[in-house]
């Protein structure tokens, strides 16, 4: 027994799936009142260690310690009795009823509804939440959802908080209104572990980072003696620069001309309003927006895989809506998509690397036999370039890690030197290194002279990478803007729904 | 607070594999079918019998012919085992495409009805043209079978799955009303009586020629679905139609084309009963074979090879069976029960090659 009680005490947790071993001897601990963030790059293992926490996965080896207590996790259910409390980053409400129906279930707390509301409010007074109990939570924005769940989860009485990527879908704005709530739990003696990549946050919010990498525990590193730098370095193993590029290209006005485009959503809701830009060649024009802004519905419009309900798409002056797919990708076209699960669209999950070279391009050889070799050659070519993680070309995509699998989809789409790339999320889940290979070869691009429509979440990314960027809000565009001028502040402004309408001019 | 130390850990929990080694899956569906025969054996034991000397009569009745034609035997499986091998041929590229046609029942009987029409009416024809239109009308039945509910997907999302369900037993009545009705031979006796000799297909070792198609079909479909750019569209829109269309295939037209592949081959099956065993049409054409091919198939994880190898252990198993019942004067469902618990055996073996077993370790 040690002599300090931690709130959590992990010692030697290890757990196997088949060959992957995604924990190896993790010790971990978070006392009470500390707020504890959870560094690693994608596939070491950070997600995995939480699961377990929250009595999803069991582990192989390693005991767990709650307030000094050696405990066995075996559901959820057992999770929560020792009043650990996770917020996924897929929030998990009833849409259709409201917070306070939403916060009351499960819970035995139906029959007194009068004092459970009362109970909530203090509970919201006390961290200063901010929430209307009233409200469906279908008619809820993103930040309004998550504050459900954080709230849902200290009413059933959670002293330990558990919180997987919470920025991701959140403004500026709304990320420091969540760090409020947090450091308003620290005070209150809770301990708090939040898993997040990006390291400004973590510089900003935590007491103490703990460092993961491939799955084993690297280090752990009081906040106020650390800095990006450090952060990384421990993080990736090595030393790397964190300077993106931004090179100066020739430009060529109106490569690709989107006038008045309105398009409908899948719940028949307006996804896109009258949305008008246009992109150079040799230009990086960048899309910020809070997830679901209609991110999704401009890349599949321009694809030719979303019915267009008003307005043109101008390629190179001729009108594309109304064209196949496949009349689109042989104007030049090309889009990569990564959905929040990376296989959902562009690669084909039980096929090899090479079959996937030739989702697109199959069409092209003569006869009717398939043409392996070159695709077999250009798998090869990928696996060297990108570092792909795969014991061979043969191997399923479905057994590659997620950052391999998103290399694979990325690669191919730059291999097939399109004139204009659309590209929405490509660094998701990636790690350092990876993302600035795919940074490296967008750029590429551009300084060949192709469009890059590039979507992204990470607002420092898009400042540094693009030369515009373009604002979406529930599908209307809020301004485009110099890259080079605007400030993250004034891009959270615009994502949360105010129009700015300067600098967006294209003088190219 | 709920007691949650080492004791509550649950004796056993079940953990996903990630992937299996072949060796490994190859032994646990060898272990399954030991089981199978042990459980069988303990089934046949139950009713009396002595279970080696009823597996030895199975084995005998698949293989061991008459004193006349030592051969007998044999053919009397390979029979059995064409239309399973072309019935479940039939199903591998709907099923990779996962479209789950449970039709092929209805589509051997309509390619049956098909080449039987030539056969009663075009008897004349010269010998080798008339078994070749019989054959490609058999195909055209079954397409046109497997069509139907197709465009019903394709247009209105239909469930494939009770659609062709239900045009089996379509297709049995449609036989049931030719037997009875504008086909009938004699009056007042429901049968369409023998075809013509001319009709028929001629034998290569004492089986109808059948069995070189199928085996020929084996090879072509193993080319069809890894090889050709149309196998590799199959494998696609199975796999996700969002990333099939997104790479530019025109999902709609994939799967017509495949259904019709797909019901064109269960057809022939039909036309080949028809020419080539039953030398008539009847409601027993098909026999159940298009339902069992749905196992065959999901057994041979839709590889031609493999498909075959397990349609001649189900043909060895149907054909020995019947034998040994007979030969023990056993009730006829007897061989039906065996055979079931062979299957159910092998079936629930695939959970433990997709799934293991972890035990509690000592509390230490």
């Amino acid at each position: 027994m040690s002599d300090t009680q931690y709130a959590i005490e992990l010692r030697g947790i290890t757990k196997i799936f088949g060959e992957i071993i995604a924990n190896d001897k993790v010790d971990l601990t978070v006392n009470n009142g500390e707020i504890l963030a959870l560094l690693g790059e994608n596939g070491s293992g950070k997600t995995t260690l939480m699961n377990i926490l929250s009595g999803i996965y069991h582990p192989d080896a390693g005991t767990i310690k709650i307030n000094g207590k050696e405990v066995v996790i075996n559901s959820p259910k057992d999770s929560f009795a020792l009043k650990i409390g996770m917020i996924h980053q897929h929030f998990k409400l009833v849409e259709v009823m409201t917070a306070f129906e939403n916060i009351l279930l499960g819970t035995n707390n139906k029959l007194n509804r009068k004092k459970a509301a009362e109970e909530i409010k203090t509970l919201c007074d006390k961290f200063s939440l901010k929430i209307d109990l009233k409200k469906r939570v279908c008619n809820m924005s993103v930040s309004e959802k998550q504050t459900v769940e954080i709230v849902k989860v200290l009413y059933r009485g959670a002293n330990i908080l558990i919180l997987d990527e919470p920025t991701a879908v959140l403004t500026p704005q709304e990320t420091q209104n969540l760090f409020e709530i947090l450091r308003a739990m620290k005070k209150d003696g809770k301990a708090v572990i939040i898993i997040t990549h990006k390291l400004n946050e973590v510089l900003e919010i935590s007491d103490r980072v703990m460092i993961l990498r491939k799955g084993k525990s690297i280090d752990s590193i009081e906040t106020a003696k650390a800095n990006a730098k450090i952060l990384t370095e421990a993080m990736v193993g090595q030393a790397i620069d964190l300077e993106i590029e931004r090179p100066e290209t020739e430009k060529e006005p109106h490569a690709l001309d989107v006038r008045h485009l309105s398009v409908k959503g899948a719940d028949g809701r307006m996804a896109l309003k009258d949305v008008t830009f246009d992109i150079s060649s040799g230009e990086i024009l960048g899309v910020a927006g809070v997830a679901g802004s209609g991110q999704k519905e401009l890349c599949e419009t321009i694809a030719g895989l979303h019915k267009v309900e008003k307005g043109a798409i101008l390629f190179k002056k001729e009108n594309i809506v109304g064209k196949t797919p496949s009349e689109i990708i042989k104007a030049g076209i090309s889009m990569s998509f990564i959905p929040e699960d990376r296989l959902g669209m562009g690669l084909v999950a039980s096929m090899d690397i090479t079959h996937n070279m030739l989702l697109k391009s199959y069409k092209n050889s003569k006869g009717i036999f398939l043409d392996r070799k070159e695709a077999k050659k250009l798998a090869e070519d990928l696996v060297e370039k990108l570092s792909i993680k795969t014991p061979n070309v043969s191997t399923p995509v479905r057994l590659l890690s997620g950052g391999n699998v998103q290399k694979v989809l990325i690669g191919r789409e730059i291999e097939s030197n399109p004139q204009l790339l659309i590209t929405a999320y490509p660094e998701r889940g990636l790690d350092i290194n990876s993302s600035y290979t795919i940074y490296n070869l967008i750029n590429k691009q551009k300084q060949n002279g192709s469009s890059v429509l590039f979507i992204g979440e990470d607002l420092d990314v898009l400042l540094e990478l693009c030369d515009r960027i373009l604002v979406l809000c529930h599908g209307e565009v809020m301004g485009v803007v110099n890259a080079r001028e605007v400030t993250k502040e004034d891009l959270g402004f615009m994502m949360a729904g105010q129009k700015i309408s300067d600098g967006g001019e294209n003088n190219g | 607070m709920a007691d949650l130390t080492k004791k509550h850990e649950p004796f056993v929990r079940v953990a996903k594999r990630t992937q299996v080694s072949t060796k490994k899956s190859v032994l646990l569906q060898i272990s399954a079918f030991v089981l199978a025969i042990i459980a069988g054996g303990l089934f046949i034991l139950l009713l009396g019998e002595n279970p080696l000397e009823a597996y030895k009569h199975i084995i005998e009745g698949a293989f061991v012919g008459s004193v006349r034609n030592p051969l007998s035997s044999v053919q009397a499986t390979v029979v059995r085992f064409i239309p399973l091998l072309i019935a479940s041929l039939a199903l591998v590229p709907a099923f990779k495409m996962k479209f789950w046609n449970i039709g092929a029942e209805g589509q051997i009987i309509m390619g049956g009805v098909f080449s039987t029409y030539f056969a009663l009416f075009h008897s004349d024809w010269p010998h080798a043209i008339l078994l070749i239109v019989m054959i490609l009308a058999g195909a055209v039945g079954g397409a046109f079978w497997a069509l139907i509910p197709t465009i019903f997907k394709i247009k209105f999302n239909t469930n494939e799955t009770l659609f062709t369900l239900m045009l089996n037993y379509i297709a049995l009545y449609i036989v049931r009303y030719l037997e009875a009705g504008p086909w009938q031979r004699t009056k007042g006796y429901a049968s369409i009586g023998s075809i013509d000799d001319n009709a028929r297909l001629p034998e290569v070792f004492g089986v109808h020629i059948g069995w070189i198609i199928a085996l020929v079909l084996m090879v072509l479909m193993f080319f069809y679905i890894s090889k050709t750019k149309q196998g590799y569209e199959i494998s696609v829109v199975g796999e996700s139609q969002p990333t099939a269309r997104y790479a530019g295939m025109s999902v709609g037209k994939i799967v017509l084309r495949t259904m019709i592949i797909s019901g064109a081959i269960a057809g022939l099956a039909g036309a080949l009963q028809v020419a080539g065993i039953d030398h008539t049409l009847s409601g027993g054409i098909a026999g159940g074979v298009g339902f069992t091919a749905i196992v065959v198939a999901w057994l041979g994880k839709l590889n031609p090879f493999y498909i075959a190898g397990i349609s001649f252990l189900f043909s060895i198993l149907a054909k020995g069976s019947s034998t040994m019942q007979t030969q023990l004067g056993l009730s006829a469902s007897v061989a039906d029960v065996v055979q079931g618990i062979i299957l159910f055996c092998v079936i629930a073996f695939e959970f433990f090659i997709n799934y293991k077993l972890i035990f509690k370790k000592k509390e230490g």
